[in-house]
């Protein structure tokens, strides 16, 4: 048959015939393959292992910056409510990173969740079969001539061997995928050393770089949108009170009056 | 035959059946010739569809090599191109 499947299908010939070509006598070629087969079993199960520790990584990612977007949030209030409103803006700017940021670790914590059940399912899959071999095997062994034995366990041989190529290509594809979100989590993790999701009470004067980049990431109509949204609120409920001279409302600590909710900022 | 997609599972299908097959298999090839990724999708979609629906699908503990072997269904047109076609996977 033509086509794809007639190229694909020379493709993986080519791969089994490589696989059993370096046993060179019956038994042999049994034990090779076996030995091979349970090599990739117990790779298929690294693979596993591999998925699920990047899937943690992400979502331990998550929730910190859950935590960052709820802080950030605060943070925001008691700016505005304080009368500072650009220090509002660049909390608002962060926080809308962070959101941004968040959405992309959920699809990729749930991509990353099919791949293991994939590799789950490809490792029962490929278990089943290496069982079956082995009791082929045996059975092989003990009855037959060398001459009858060398076709049927090329037999069993090709078809385990094709299972092993295919899952082989499974894993492959899976663990590409989990390359690349391995690759996007180090980049939130560096924005995160760099700053971009910190807590406000801890910025200093010239964070440059950082502000560079928010201006970058965050689109700043939905930050406009957002801080009207905040003033609204702020101006329909409490009374804004005597906050008003505004200038140290984040920095040392030291005058914040007792309506202050916000729990972690004691130091 | 037997027919095996890649990295879901292999069916067994009737005689009868391979004529349809081998048109959805051309027609997959043909996408894949244009630079059309939602075409090349629909009818490779429709290819597998076709096998998953026909074919009897073949037990964990059978031990069976594939007649034909189609692509994974996650492949992306550009993969089928340089992976499958001709001078993709021989180099030069």
């Amino acid at each position: 048959m033509p086509g794809l499947s007639g190229r694909m299908s020379t493709v993986i010939k080519a791969k089994i015939s490589k696989l059993l070509d370096r046993a060179e006598d019956p038994g042999e070629t049994l034990e090779y393959s076996y030995q091979k087969q349970i090599e990739l079993l117990q790779n298929v199960k690294k693979g596993i292992a591999d998925v699920v520790t990047s899937k943690k990584r992400l979502q331990l990612q998550e929730e910190k910056l859950q935590q960052q977007v709820v802080k950030l949030d605060t943070q925001a209030r008691q700016a505005l409510s304080a009368g500072n409103e650009e220090l509002a803006r660049t909390a608002l700017e962060r926080k809308n990173v962070a959101q941004t940021e968040l959405q992309s670790l959920d699809t990729q914590v749930a991509q990353l969740e099919q791949q293991q059940e994939q590799m789950t399912a490809s490792e029962q899959k490929l278990r089943a079969k290496i069982e079956q071999f082995r009791s082929k095997k045996e059975v092989i062994k003990a009855q037959y001539s060398a001459a009858e034995a060398q076709v049927r366990i090329s037999e069993a041989a090709t078809g385990v061997g094709e299972e092993m190529a295919d899952v082989g290509l499974a894993m492959q594809r899976a663990l590409d995928k989990t390359e690349d979100m391995k690759a996007r989590a180090d980049a939130v993790q560096e924005l995160e050393s760099a700053g971009t999701f910190e807590d406000l009470t801890a910025l200093g004067s010239g964070d440059d770089d950082i502000d560079r980049q928010l201006k970058q990431l965050s689109s700043s109509t939905e930050v406009d949108a957002e801080l009207d949204k905040m003033k609204a609120e702020l101006g329909a409920g409490t009374p804004a009170g005597q906050l008003g001279s505004g200038g140290q409302a984040q920095g040392t600590g030291g005058t914040k009056g007792e309506q202050a909710p916000a729990e972690g900022q004691a130091s | 035959m037997i027919v095996r997609i890649s990295t879901e599972a292999q069916y067994e299908i009737d005689e009868a059946d391979i004529a349809g097959l081998t048109e959805l298999d051309n027609e997959a090839v043909a996408a894949c010739g244009g630079d059309d990724e939602a075409r090349f999708g629909e009818t490779f979609g429709r290819l597998l569809e076709f096998v998953r629906s026909k074919g009897r699908r073949i037990s964990d503990d059978e031990l069976l090599a594939s007649d034909v072997i189609l692509p994974p269904p996650d492949v992306s047109m550009d993969e089928a191109r340089a992976d499958f076609s001709g001078d993709g996977l021989i180099p030069g």
